[in-house]
Protein backbone atom coordinates (compact mmCIF):
# COMPACT_ATOMS: atom_id res chain seq x y z
CA UNK A 1 0.00 0.00 0.00
CA UNK A 2 2.67 2.44 1.09
CA UNK A 3 4.96 1.36 -1.75
CA UNK A 4 2.17 1.84 -4.27
CA UNK A 5 1.56 5.26 -2.79
CA UNK A 6 5.22 6.12 -3.27
CA UNK A 7 5.28 4.89 -6.86
CA UNK A 8 2.27 7.00 -7.74
CA UNK A 9 3.78 9.95 -5.93
CA UNK A 10 6.94 9.72 -8.06
CA UNK A 11 4.87 9.36 -11.23
CA UNK A 12 2.91 12.40 -10.18
CA UNK A 13 5.97 14.50 -9.41
CA UNK A 14 7.61 13.56 -12.72
CA UNK A 15 4.49 14.47 -14.69
CA UNK A 16 3.88 17.51 -12.53
CA UNK A 17 7.37 18.91 -12.98
CA UNK A 18 6.82 19.01 -16.75
CA UNK A 19 3.51 20.80 -16.15
CA UNK A 20 5.35 23.20 -13.89
CA UNK A 21 7.94 24.01 -16.58
CA UNK A 22 5.16 24.91 -19.00
CA UNK A 23 3.09 26.70 -16.37
CA UNK A 24 6.03 29.03 -15.68
CA UNK A 25 5.77 30.47 -19.19
CA UNK A 26 2.06 31.11 -18.80
CA UNK A 27 2.45 32.75 -15.45
CA UNK A 28 5.39 34.97 -16.46
CA UNK A 29 3.69 36.24 -19.59
CA UNK A 30 0.44 36.77 -17.75
CA UNK A 31 2.23 38.57 -14.96
CA UNK A 32 3.64 41.15 -17.34
CA UNK A 33 1.15 41.70 -20.17
CA UNK A 34 -1.99 40.07 -18.73
CA UNK A 35 -2.36 37.78 -21.72
CA UNK A 36 -3.31 34.10 -21.62
CA UNK A 37 -0.74 33.01 -24.16
CA UNK A 38 -2.67 30.22 -25.84
CA UNK A 39 0.21 29.62 -28.25
CA UNK A 40 2.38 28.49 -25.33
CA UNK A 41 1.10 24.90 -25.52
CA UNK A 42 2.11 24.87 -29.18
CA UNK A 43 5.58 26.10 -28.31
CA UNK A 44 5.85 23.13 -25.96
CA UNK A 45 4.80 20.87 -28.86
CA UNK A 46 7.33 22.52 -31.19
CA UNK A 47 10.06 21.99 -28.62
CA UNK A 48 9.28 18.29 -28.49
CA UNK A 49 9.42 18.02 -32.30
CA UNK A 50 12.61 20.07 -32.64
CA UNK A 51 14.27 17.83 -30.08
CA UNK A 52 13.09 14.79 -32.01
CA UNK A 53 14.40 16.10 -35.33
CA UNK A 54 17.77 16.98 -33.83
CA UNK A 55 18.13 13.48 -32.43
CA UNK A 56 16.82 11.44 -35.36
CA UNK A 57 17.82 13.53 -38.40
CA UNK A 58 20.96 15.32 -37.22
CA UNK A 59 22.07 12.55 -34.83
CA UNK A 60 23.25 14.91 -32.15
CA UNK A 61 23.46 13.93 -28.52
CA UNK A 62 20.24 14.25 -26.57
CA UNK A 63 21.66 16.94 -24.31
CA UNK A 64 22.58 19.07 -27.33
CA UNK A 65 19.15 18.38 -28.79
CA UNK A 66 17.60 19.48 -25.50
CA UNK A 67 19.54 22.76 -25.55
CA UNK A 68 18.89 23.19 -29.28
CA UNK A 69 15.15 22.83 -28.79
CA UNK A 70 15.29 25.41 -26.00
CA UNK A 71 17.20 27.84 -28.21
CA UNK A 72 14.89 27.31 -31.19
CA UNK A 73 11.76 27.91 -29.13
CA UNK A 74 13.34 30.89 -27.42
CA UNK A 75 13.70 32.56 -30.82
CA UNK A 76 10.26 31.36 -31.88
CA UNK A 77 8.61 32.78 -28.78
CA UNK A 78 10.22 36.18 -29.30
CA UNK A 79 9.21 36.26 -32.98
CA UNK A 80 5.63 35.28 -32.16
CA UNK A 81 5.45 38.08 -29.61
CA UNK A 82 6.80 40.63 -32.09
CA UNK A 83 4.41 39.61 -34.87
CA UNK A 84 1.20 38.66 -33.13
CA UNK A 85 1.06 40.39 -29.74
CA UNK A 86 3.12 43.55 -29.91
CA UNK A 87 0.83 45.40 -32.37
CA UNK A 88 -2.08 44.63 -30.05
CA UNK A 89 -0.54 45.80 -26.81
CA UNK A 90 -2.67 48.93 -26.58
CA UNK A 91 -5.94 47.41 -27.77
CA UNK A 92 -8.41 45.25 -25.87
CA UNK A 93 -7.12 42.18 -24.11
CA UNK A 94 -9.56 40.00 -26.00
CA UNK A 95 -8.03 41.02 -29.34
CA UNK A 96 -4.64 39.80 -28.12
CA UNK A 97 -6.28 36.63 -26.81
CA UNK A 98 -7.83 35.87 -30.21
CA UNK A 99 -4.49 36.59 -31.85
CA UNK A 100 -2.87 34.08 -29.48
CA UNK A 101 -5.52 31.52 -30.38
CA UNK A 102 -4.84 32.21 -34.05
CA UNK A 103 -1.13 31.52 -33.54
CA UNK A 104 -2.03 28.34 -31.69
CA UNK A 105 -4.29 27.07 -34.49
CA UNK A 106 -1.66 28.05 -37.06
CA UNK A 107 1.20 26.23 -35.32
CA UNK A 108 -0.64 23.02 -34.45
CA UNK A 109 -1.99 22.67 -37.99
CA UNK A 110 1.40 23.48 -39.46
CA UNK A 111 2.82 20.64 -37.36
CA UNK A 112 0.00 18.45 -38.63
CA UNK A 113 1.03 19.27 -42.22
CA UNK A 114 4.71 18.62 -41.59
CA UNK A 115 4.59 15.58 -39.32
CA UNK A 116 1.20 14.07 -40.14
CA UNK A 117 -1.71 13.29 -37.89
CA UNK A 118 -0.27 10.09 -36.43
CA UNK A 119 1.85 10.11 -33.29
CA UNK A 120 5.59 10.08 -33.95
CA UNK A 121 7.66 8.06 -31.53
CA UNK A 122 10.85 9.21 -29.87
CA UNK A 123 13.85 6.91 -30.17
CA UNK A 124 13.99 4.50 -27.23
CA UNK A 125 15.55 5.92 -24.11
CA UNK A 126 18.32 3.33 -23.98
CA UNK A 127 19.64 4.43 -27.38
CA UNK A 128 19.71 8.15 -26.73
CA UNK A 129 20.24 8.31 -23.00
CA UNK A 130 20.62 5.24 -20.82
CA UNK A 131 18.67 2.03 -20.20
CA UNK A 132 15.76 2.66 -17.87
CA UNK A 133 16.37 1.04 -14.53
CA UNK A 134 14.24 0.92 -11.41
CA UNK A 135 15.70 1.53 -8.02
CA UNK A 136 14.05 0.13 -4.96
CA UNK A 137 14.27 2.59 -2.11
CA UNK A 138 12.40 0.55 0.49
CA UNK A 139 9.88 -2.31 0.50
CA UNK A 140 8.60 -2.13 -3.07
CA UNK A 141 8.90 1.63 -3.36
CA UNK A 142 10.41 2.01 -6.81
CA UNK A 143 11.63 4.97 -8.77
CA UNK A 144 13.17 4.87 -12.23
CA UNK A 145 16.32 6.72 -13.19
CA UNK A 146 14.33 8.39 -15.97
CA UNK A 147 11.96 9.88 -13.42
CA UNK A 148 14.87 11.11 -11.35
CA UNK A 149 16.39 12.67 -14.46
CA UNK A 150 13.17 14.49 -15.32
CA UNK A 151 12.61 15.74 -11.81
CA UNK A 152 16.25 16.81 -11.47
CA UNK A 153 16.32 18.61 -14.81
CA UNK A 154 13.14 20.48 -14.02
CA UNK A 155 14.39 21.35 -10.58
CA UNK A 156 17.69 22.68 -11.95
CA UNK A 157 15.91 24.82 -14.54
CA UNK A 158 13.57 26.20 -11.90
CA UNK A 159 16.44 27.02 -9.55
CA UNK A 160 18.24 28.84 -12.37
CA UNK A 161 15.04 30.76 -13.14
CA UNK A 162 14.53 31.65 -9.52
CA UNK A 163 18.12 32.91 -9.29
CA UNK A 164 17.70 34.88 -12.50
CA UNK A 165 14.48 36.55 -11.36
CA UNK A 166 15.71 37.35 -7.86
CA UNK A 167 19.32 38.29 -8.39
CA UNK A 168 19.91 39.77 -11.82
CA UNK A 169 19.22 43.21 -13.22
CA UNK A 170 16.88 41.87 -15.89
CA UNK A 171 15.06 39.77 -13.31
CA UNK A 172 14.57 42.82 -11.17
CA UNK A 173 13.26 44.74 -14.17
CA UNK A 174 10.87 41.88 -14.89
CA UNK A 175 9.48 41.96 -11.39
CA UNK A 176 9.08 45.71 -11.60
CA UNK A 177 7.29 45.47 -14.94
CA UNK A 178 4.90 42.85 -13.64
CA UNK A 179 4.10 45.01 -10.62
CA UNK A 180 3.31 48.09 -12.64
CA UNK A 181 3.86 48.23 -16.36
CA UNK A 182 3.56 52.00 -16.79
CA UNK A 183 5.59 52.99 -13.76
CA UNK A 184 8.34 50.58 -14.76
CA UNK A 185 8.45 52.23 -18.18
CA UNK A 186 8.68 55.66 -16.51
CA UNK A 187 11.61 54.47 -14.39
CA UNK A 188 13.62 53.89 -17.54
CA UNK A 189 13.06 50.17 -17.98
CA UNK A 190 12.94 49.18 -21.62
CA UNK A 191 9.61 47.39 -21.34
CA UNK A 192 9.72 45.95 -24.86
CA UNK A 193 13.05 44.33 -24.10
CA UNK A 194 11.72 42.90 -20.84
CA UNK A 195 8.70 41.44 -22.62
CA UNK A 196 11.00 39.81 -25.18
CA UNK A 197 13.10 38.34 -22.36
CA UNK A 198 9.95 37.02 -20.70
CA UNK A 199 8.81 35.30 -23.87
CA UNK A 200 12.30 33.94 -24.49
CA UNK A 201 12.59 32.42 -21.01
CA UNK A 202 9.04 31.10 -20.92
CA UNK A 203 9.31 29.52 -24.36
CA UNK A 204 12.64 27.87 -23.68
CA UNK A 205 11.24 26.34 -20.48
CA UNK A 206 8.25 25.03 -22.45
CA UNK A 207 10.63 23.50 -25.01
CA UNK A 208 12.54 21.83 -22.19
CA UNK A 209 9.23 20.44 -20.95
CA UNK A 210 8.46 19.23 -24.47
CA UNK A 211 11.68 17.27 -24.86
CA UNK A 212 11.30 15.78 -21.37
CA UNK A 213 7.73 14.69 -22.11
CA UNK A 214 8.92 13.22 -25.41
CA UNK A 215 11.58 11.16 -23.63
CA UNK A 216 9.28 10.21 -20.76
CA UNK A 217 6.20 9.14 -22.73
CA UNK A 218 7.99 8.17 -25.93
CA UNK A 219 5.54 9.72 -28.39
CA UNK A 220 4.83 13.21 -29.69
CA UNK A 221 1.82 14.38 -31.68
CA UNK A 222 0.85 17.57 -33.45
CA UNK A 223 -2.03 18.30 -31.06
CA UNK A 224 -0.26 17.35 -27.83
CA UNK A 225 0.14 21.02 -26.97
CA UNK A 226 -3.54 21.84 -26.60
CA UNK A 227 -4.51 19.67 -23.67
CA UNK A 228 -1.14 19.86 -21.91
CA UNK A 229 -1.20 23.61 -22.45
CA UNK A 230 -4.65 23.87 -20.89
CA UNK A 231 -3.55 21.76 -17.95
CA UNK A 232 -0.38 23.79 -17.47
CA UNK A 233 -2.41 26.96 -17.58
CA UNK A 234 -4.72 25.41 -15.02
CA UNK A 235 -1.66 24.71 -12.90
CA UNK A 236 -0.59 28.34 -13.19
CA UNK A 237 -4.03 29.54 -12.10
CA UNK A 238 -4.08 26.98 -9.31
CA UNK A 239 -0.85 28.38 -7.88
CA UNK A 240 -2.01 31.95 -8.37
CA UNK A 241 -1.37 33.38 -11.80
CA UNK A 242 1.60 35.75 -11.96
CA UNK A 243 3.35 33.94 -9.10
CA UNK A 244 6.43 31.91 -10.07
CA UNK A 245 6.59 29.65 -6.98
CA UNK A 246 2.84 29.27 -7.42
CA UNK A 247 3.27 27.88 -10.93
CA UNK A 248 5.90 25.38 -9.74
CA UNK A 249 3.73 24.24 -6.87
CA UNK A 250 0.55 24.21 -8.98
CA UNK A 251 2.16 22.07 -11.68
CA UNK A 252 3.45 19.47 -9.26
CA UNK A 253 0.18 19.42 -7.28
CA UNK A 254 -1.76 18.91 -10.50
CA UNK A 255 0.53 16.07 -11.63
CA UNK A 256 0.23 14.29 -8.29
CA UNK A 257 -3.54 14.78 -8.19
CA UNK A 258 -3.90 13.40 -11.69
CA UNK A 259 -1.76 10.33 -10.98
CA UNK A 260 -3.62 9.52 -7.77
CA UNK A 261 -6.93 9.87 -9.55
CA UNK A 262 -5.74 7.36 -12.12
CA UNK A 263 -4.50 5.05 -9.37
CA UNK A 264 -7.87 4.93 -7.60
CA UNK A 265 -9.60 3.95 -10.82
CA UNK A 266 -10.78 7.26 -12.24
CA UNK A 267 -8.57 7.02 -15.30
CA UNK A 268 -11.43 7.75 -17.69
CA UNK A 269 -11.98 11.02 -15.86
CA UNK A 270 -8.27 11.85 -15.94
CA UNK A 271 -8.64 15.11 -17.86
CA UNK A 272 -11.60 16.24 -15.81
CA UNK A 273 -9.68 15.88 -12.52
CA UNK A 274 -7.37 18.82 -13.21
CA UNK A 275 -10.25 21.13 -13.97
CA UNK A 276 -12.30 19.84 -11.05
CA UNK A 277 -9.45 20.63 -8.64
CA UNK A 278 -9.08 24.05 -10.24
CA UNK A 279 -12.74 24.99 -9.92
CA UNK A 280 -12.88 23.92 -6.28
CA UNK A 281 -9.71 25.87 -5.43
CA UNK A 282 -10.93 28.98 -7.23
CA UNK A 283 -14.25 28.90 -5.44
CA UNK A 284 -12.55 28.66 -2.07
CA UNK A 285 -9.66 31.02 -2.79
CA UNK A 286 -10.27 32.95 -6.02
CA UNK A 287 -6.72 34.27 -6.33
CA UNK A 288 -5.16 30.80 -6.38
CA UNK A 289 -2.98 29.31 -3.68
CA UNK A 290 -0.06 31.75 -3.88
CA UNK A 291 -1.74 34.71 -5.54
CA UNK A 292 -2.00 38.09 -3.91
CA UNK A 293 -5.29 39.85 -3.74
CA UNK A 294 -5.51 42.94 -5.90
CA UNK A 295 -7.62 45.65 -4.37
CA UNK A 296 -10.06 47.05 -6.87
CA UNK A 297 -10.24 50.80 -6.92
CA UNK A 298 -12.97 52.95 -8.37
CA UNK B 1 -44.00 24.75 -43.62
CA UNK B 2 -42.06 23.09 -46.34
CA UNK B 3 -42.19 25.70 -49.05
CA UNK B 4 -38.50 26.55 -48.63
CA UNK B 5 -37.43 22.95 -49.11
CA UNK B 6 -35.65 22.22 -52.32
CA UNK B 7 -35.51 25.89 -53.24
CA UNK B 8 -31.74 25.90 -52.94
CA UNK B 9 -29.18 23.22 -53.74
CA UNK B 10 -28.67 21.04 -50.68
CA UNK B 11 -25.07 22.22 -50.21
CA UNK B 12 -26.00 25.90 -49.97
CA UNK B 13 -29.02 25.11 -47.85
CA UNK B 14 -26.80 23.23 -45.43
CA UNK B 15 -24.36 26.14 -45.24
CA UNK B 16 -27.13 28.65 -44.61
CA UNK B 17 -28.54 26.48 -41.82
CA UNK B 18 -25.05 26.26 -40.29
CA UNK B 19 -24.66 30.03 -40.52
CA UNK B 20 -28.05 30.45 -38.83
CA UNK B 21 -27.09 28.11 -35.99
CA UNK B 22 -23.78 29.89 -35.47
CA UNK B 23 -25.55 33.26 -35.46
CA UNK B 24 -27.77 32.00 -32.61
CA UNK B 25 -24.78 30.61 -30.70
CA UNK B 26 -22.62 33.67 -31.28
CA UNK B 27 -25.38 36.08 -30.21
CA UNK B 28 -25.67 34.20 -26.92
CA UNK B 29 -21.94 34.53 -26.35
CA UNK B 30 -22.01 38.16 -27.48
CA UNK B 31 -24.46 38.87 -24.66
CA UNK B 32 -22.12 37.25 -22.12
CA UNK B 33 -18.74 38.40 -23.41
CA UNK B 34 -19.48 41.35 -25.67
CA UNK B 35 -22.25 43.21 -23.87
CA UNK B 36 -21.49 42.29 -20.26
CA UNK B 37 -17.75 41.75 -20.64
CA UNK B 38 -17.62 38.34 -18.91
CA UNK B 39 -15.14 36.21 -20.86
CA UNK B 40 -16.56 32.72 -21.27
CA UNK B 41 -14.43 30.00 -22.83
CA UNK B 42 -17.03 27.28 -22.37
CA UNK B 43 -19.91 28.28 -24.60
CA UNK B 44 -19.76 24.96 -26.45
CA UNK B 45 -20.56 23.20 -23.16
CA UNK B 46 -24.03 24.76 -23.07
CA UNK B 47 -24.47 24.04 -26.75
CA UNK B 48 -23.56 20.46 -25.90
CA UNK B 49 -26.09 20.28 -23.08
CA UNK B 50 -28.77 21.63 -25.41
CA UNK B 51 -27.84 19.20 -28.16
CA UNK B 52 -27.90 16.13 -25.93
CA UNK B 53 -31.08 17.22 -24.13
CA UNK B 54 -32.94 17.79 -27.37
CA UNK B 55 -31.70 14.51 -28.78
CA UNK B 56 -32.94 12.63 -25.71
CA UNK B 57 -36.30 14.40 -25.79
CA UNK B 58 -36.98 13.91 -29.47
CA UNK B 59 -35.34 10.52 -29.97
CA UNK B 60 -35.73 8.60 -26.72
CA UNK B 61 -38.99 10.19 -25.55
CA UNK B 62 -40.43 10.75 -29.02
CA UNK B 63 -41.75 14.24 -28.31
CA UNK B 64 -42.16 16.92 -31.03
CA UNK B 65 -39.27 19.13 -32.10
CA UNK B 66 -40.59 22.33 -30.54
CA UNK B 67 -40.70 20.60 -27.13
CA UNK B 68 -37.15 19.37 -27.68
CA UNK B 69 -36.03 22.89 -28.54
CA UNK B 70 -37.58 24.42 -25.44
CA UNK B 71 -36.27 21.65 -23.19
CA UNK B 72 -32.78 22.14 -24.66
CA UNK B 73 -32.87 25.86 -23.92
CA UNK B 74 -34.28 25.43 -20.43
CA UNK B 75 -31.89 22.66 -19.37
CA UNK B 76 -28.93 24.63 -20.73
CA UNK B 77 -30.12 27.70 -18.81
CA UNK B 78 -30.52 25.66 -15.61
CA UNK B 79 -26.94 24.48 -15.99
CA UNK B 80 -25.95 28.06 -16.75
CA UNK B 81 -27.47 29.28 -13.48
CA UNK B 82 -26.01 26.33 -11.61
CA UNK B 83 -22.50 27.05 -12.92
CA UNK B 84 -22.93 30.81 -13.00
CA UNK B 85 -23.98 31.09 -9.38
CA UNK B 86 -20.54 30.32 -7.95
CA UNK B 87 -18.49 31.26 -10.99
CA UNK B 88 -19.89 34.70 -11.80
CA UNK B 89 -18.54 35.98 -8.49
CA UNK B 90 -15.07 35.55 -9.94
CA UNK B 91 -13.78 38.17 -12.31
CA UNK B 92 -11.97 38.32 -15.62
CA UNK B 93 -9.70 35.47 -16.47
CA UNK B 94 -10.67 33.33 -13.52
CA UNK B 95 -14.17 33.24 -14.91
CA UNK B 96 -12.73 32.31 -18.30
CA UNK B 97 -10.72 29.42 -16.93
CA UNK B 98 -13.64 28.12 -14.83
CA UNK B 99 -16.00 28.07 -17.80
CA UNK B 100 -13.27 26.33 -19.81
CA UNK B 101 -12.85 23.78 -17.04
CA UNK B 102 -16.58 23.13 -16.90
CA UNK B 103 -16.60 22.40 -20.64
CA UNK B 104 -13.79 19.86 -20.29
CA UNK B 105 -15.42 18.19 -17.28
CA UNK B 106 -18.73 17.91 -19.13
CA UNK B 107 -16.95 16.29 -22.07
CA UNK B 108 -15.35 13.71 -19.76
CA UNK B 109 -18.70 12.94 -18.12
CA UNK B 110 -20.41 12.42 -21.48
CA UNK B 111 -17.55 10.18 -22.59
CA UNK B 112 -18.33 7.92 -19.65
CA UNK B 113 -22.11 7.96 -19.91
CA UNK B 114 -23.46 4.85 -21.67
CA UNK B 115 -27.02 6.28 -21.82
CA UNK B 116 -25.93 8.84 -24.42
CA UNK B 117 -23.54 6.50 -26.20
CA UNK B 118 -20.29 7.47 -24.47
CA UNK B 119 -17.39 8.14 -26.83
CA UNK B 120 -19.22 6.47 -29.72
CA UNK B 121 -21.83 9.17 -29.53
CA UNK B 122 -25.52 9.28 -30.11
CA UNK B 123 -26.74 8.44 -33.60
CA UNK B 124 -30.11 8.38 -35.32
CA UNK B 125 -31.43 11.77 -34.27
CA UNK B 126 -34.31 12.71 -36.59
CA UNK B 127 -33.42 15.47 -39.12
CA UNK B 128 -35.88 18.08 -37.92
CA UNK B 129 -33.78 21.19 -38.53
CA UNK B 130 -34.92 22.90 -41.72
CA UNK B 131 -33.99 26.12 -43.40
CA UNK B 132 -37.29 27.66 -42.35
CA UNK B 133 -37.20 26.85 -38.64
CA UNK B 134 -33.54 27.84 -38.39
CA UNK B 135 -34.27 31.22 -39.99
CA UNK B 136 -37.31 31.79 -37.77
CA UNK B 137 -35.42 30.99 -34.57
CA UNK B 138 -32.42 33.04 -35.65
CA UNK B 139 -34.69 36.01 -36.37
CA UNK B 140 -36.43 35.68 -33.01
CA UNK B 141 -33.06 35.57 -31.24
CA UNK B 142 -31.83 38.62 -33.18
CA UNK B 143 -34.98 40.62 -32.39
CA UNK B 144 -34.90 39.66 -28.71
CA UNK B 145 -31.21 40.59 -28.48
CA UNK B 146 -31.74 43.97 -30.18
CA UNK B 147 -34.73 44.79 -27.97
CA UNK B 148 -32.82 43.69 -24.89
CA UNK B 149 -29.78 45.80 -25.74
CA UNK B 150 -31.97 48.91 -25.72
CA UNK B 151 -33.80 48.03 -22.52
CA UNK B 152 -33.00 49.03 -18.97
CA UNK B 153 -31.62 45.52 -18.47
CA UNK B 154 -29.28 45.82 -21.45
CA UNK B 155 -28.01 49.23 -20.40
CA UNK B 156 -27.31 47.87 -16.93
CA UNK B 157 -25.25 45.07 -18.47
CA UNK B 158 -23.20 47.60 -20.45
CA UNK B 159 -22.69 49.58 -17.24
CA UNK B 160 -21.39 46.42 -15.55
CA UNK B 161 -18.99 45.86 -18.43
CA UNK B 162 -17.63 49.38 -18.29
CA UNK B 163 -17.14 49.48 -14.53
CA UNK B 164 -18.69 47.00 -12.18
CA UNK B 165 -18.03 48.96 -9.00
CA UNK B 166 -19.40 52.18 -10.47
CA UNK B 167 -22.46 50.28 -11.72
CA UNK B 168 -23.09 48.92 -8.24
CA UNK B 169 -22.81 52.42 -6.85
CA UNK B 170 -25.58 53.45 -9.23
CA UNK B 171 -27.81 50.84 -7.65
CA UNK B 172 -27.36 47.99 -10.12
CA UNK B 173 -27.32 44.59 -8.47
CA UNK B 174 -24.42 43.40 -10.61
CA UNK B 175 -24.44 39.78 -9.53
CA UNK B 176 -28.18 39.33 -10.13
CA UNK B 177 -28.01 40.96 -13.55
CA UNK B 178 -24.99 38.89 -14.50
CA UNK B 179 -26.76 35.71 -13.46
CA UNK B 180 -29.90 36.59 -15.44
CA UNK B 181 -27.77 37.52 -18.43
CA UNK B 182 -25.86 34.24 -18.17
CA UNK B 183 -29.11 32.28 -18.06
CA UNK B 184 -30.33 34.02 -21.23
CA UNK B 185 -26.98 33.51 -22.98
CA UNK B 186 -26.88 29.82 -22.12
CA UNK B 187 -30.54 29.44 -23.13
CA UNK B 188 -29.67 30.59 -26.65
CA UNK B 189 -26.65 28.27 -26.64
CA UNK B 190 -29.04 25.42 -25.80
CA UNK B 191 -31.32 26.40 -28.69
CA UNK B 192 -28.36 26.47 -31.06
CA UNK B 193 -27.24 23.08 -29.78
CA UNK B 194 -30.69 21.59 -30.36
CA UNK B 195 -30.78 22.83 -33.95
CA UNK B 196 -27.25 21.53 -34.44
CA UNK B 197 -28.17 18.08 -33.08
CA UNK B 198 -31.13 17.77 -35.42
CA UNK B 199 -29.03 18.90 -38.36
CA UNK B 200 -25.98 16.67 -38.14
CA UNK B 201 -27.96 13.81 -36.52
CA UNK B 202 -24.92 12.32 -34.74
CA UNK B 203 -23.60 13.71 -31.48
CA UNK B 204 -20.14 13.00 -30.15
CA UNK B 205 -18.70 14.58 -27.00
CA UNK B 206 -15.49 15.50 -28.79
CA UNK B 207 -17.38 17.83 -31.14
CA UNK B 208 -18.07 20.14 -28.22
CA UNK B 209 -14.55 20.66 -26.97
CA UNK B 210 -12.55 23.76 -26.25
CA UNK B 211 -12.03 24.46 -29.96
CA UNK B 212 -15.76 24.77 -30.55
CA UNK B 213 -16.02 27.39 -27.81
CA UNK B 214 -13.09 29.20 -29.36
CA UNK B 215 -14.68 29.06 -32.79
CA UNK B 216 -17.78 30.81 -31.43
CA UNK B 217 -15.69 33.34 -29.49
CA UNK B 218 -13.76 34.14 -32.66
CA UNK B 219 -17.01 35.05 -34.39
CA UNK B 220 -17.96 37.48 -31.64
CA UNK B 221 -14.55 39.11 -31.38
CA UNK B 222 -13.99 39.28 -35.11
CA UNK B 223 -17.39 40.84 -35.68
CA UNK B 224 -16.89 43.36 -32.92
CA UNK B 225 -17.54 42.77 -29.23
CA UNK B 226 -20.99 43.89 -28.16
CA UNK B 227 -22.17 44.64 -31.68
CA UNK B 228 -25.13 42.56 -32.83
CA UNK B 229 -24.71 43.20 -36.58
CA UNK B 230 -20.99 42.59 -36.10
CA UNK B 231 -21.63 39.23 -34.47
CA UNK B 232 -23.95 38.24 -37.31
CA UNK B 233 -21.28 39.25 -39.83
CA UNK B 234 -18.58 37.42 -37.85
CA UNK B 235 -20.64 34.22 -37.66
CA UNK B 236 -21.38 34.37 -41.37
CA UNK B 237 -17.77 35.05 -42.39
CA UNK B 238 -16.18 32.45 -40.15
CA UNK B 239 -18.63 29.79 -41.29
CA UNK B 240 -18.09 30.72 -44.92
CA UNK B 241 -14.28 31.08 -44.87
CA UNK B 242 -13.53 27.42 -44.08
CA UNK B 243 -16.03 26.47 -46.80
CA UNK B 244 -14.35 28.79 -49.30
CA UNK B 245 -10.95 27.44 -48.28
CA UNK B 246 -12.15 23.88 -48.84
CA UNK B 247 -10.24 23.75 -52.15
CA UNK B 248 -7.05 23.68 -50.09
CA UNK B 249 -8.34 21.42 -47.36
CA UNK B 250 -4.80 20.65 -46.21
CA UNK B 251 -3.84 24.25 -45.62
CA UNK B 252 -7.32 25.30 -44.52
CA UNK B 253 -6.75 25.47 -40.78
CA UNK B 254 -3.25 26.93 -41.17
CA UNK B 255 -4.69 29.77 -43.24
CA UNK B 256 -7.56 30.17 -40.79
CA UNK B 257 -5.14 30.59 -37.90
CA UNK B 258 -3.03 33.10 -39.81
CA UNK B 259 -6.14 35.04 -40.89
CA UNK B 260 -7.25 35.39 -37.27
CA UNK B 261 -3.92 36.96 -36.33
CA UNK B 262 -3.90 39.28 -39.35
CA UNK B 263 -7.49 40.41 -38.81
CA UNK B 264 -6.84 41.13 -35.15
CA UNK B 265 -3.72 43.17 -35.98
CA UNK B 266 -5.54 45.31 -38.52
CA UNK B 267 -8.97 45.49 -36.86
CA UNK B 268 -8.41 44.95 -33.12
CA UNK B 269 -11.93 46.15 -32.33
CA UNK B 270 -13.46 43.70 -34.76
CA UNK B 271 -15.02 44.45 -38.09
CA UNK B 272 -17.98 46.36 -36.66
CA UNK B 273 -16.96 47.31 -33.13
CA UNK B 274 -19.39 49.72 -31.44
CA UNK B 275 -21.89 49.50 -34.28
CA UNK B 276 -25.51 48.63 -33.59
CA UNK B 277 -28.44 48.41 -35.99
CA UNK B 278 -29.36 52.07 -35.40
CA UNK B 279 -25.93 53.35 -36.39
CA UNK B 280 -25.81 50.93 -39.28
CA UNK B 281 -29.17 52.18 -40.55
CA UNK B 282 -28.15 55.81 -40.14
CA UNK B 283 -24.91 55.22 -41.97
CA UNK B 284 -26.66 53.47 -44.85
CA UNK B 285 -29.23 56.22 -44.92
CA UNK B 286 -26.51 58.88 -44.99
CA UNK B 287 -24.79 57.22 -47.93
CA UNK B 288 -28.15 57.00 -49.62
CA UNK B 289 -28.88 60.66 -48.84
CA UNK B 290 -25.56 62.01 -50.07
CA UNK B 291 -26.08 60.06 -53.26
CA UNK B 292 -29.48 61.68 -53.61
CA UNK B 293 -28.03 65.11 -52.92
CA UNK B 294 -25.37 64.58 -55.51
CA UNK B 295 -28.07 63.66 -57.97
CA UNK B 296 -30.00 66.80 -57.10
CA UNK B 297 -26.91 68.95 -57.42
CA UNK B 298 -26.03 67.55 -60.75
CA UNK B 299 -29.64 68.02 -61.73
CA UNK B 300 -29.51 71.72 -60.81
CA UNK B 301 -26.34 72.25 -62.71
CA UNK B 302 -27.91 70.62 -65.68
Amino acid sequence: MLSNFFVQLMNGIALGSTYALIALGYTMVYGIILLINFAHGEIFMSGAFVGLILVTVFHVHIIIAFLGAMLFCMIMGVIIEKIAYKPLRRSTRLAALISAIGVSIFLSNLANLIFGANPTSYPPTKEILFPVKSFELFAGAQVTNLQILIIATSAILMIILQYFIKNTRIGKAMRATSQDYDTAALMGINVNKIISYTFAIGSSLAAAGGVLVGIYFGVVKYNMGTLVGLKAFTAAVLGGIGSIPGAMFGGIALGIGEMFAVAIGLSSYRDAIAFGILIIVLLVKPTGLFGTEIQKKV
Amino acid sequence: MAFLDGLLPAYYESIIITVGIYIILALGLNLITGVTGQLSLGHAAYMCIGAYTSAIVSMKLGLPFIVALLCAGIVAAIFGIFIGFPVLRLTGDYLAICTLGFGEILKSILFNMPYVGGAMGMAGIPPKTTLLNTIIIALIVIIVMVRMERSRFGRSLVAIREDEIAAECMGINAFRYKLQMFAIGTFTAGLGGALWAHKIMVLQPRDFGFMKSIEILNMVVLGGLGSIPGTILGATLLTAIPEILRFSSEYRMVIYGALLVIMMIFRPHGLMGNTDFNKLAKRTFRVFNTNNNKDKKSGMEG
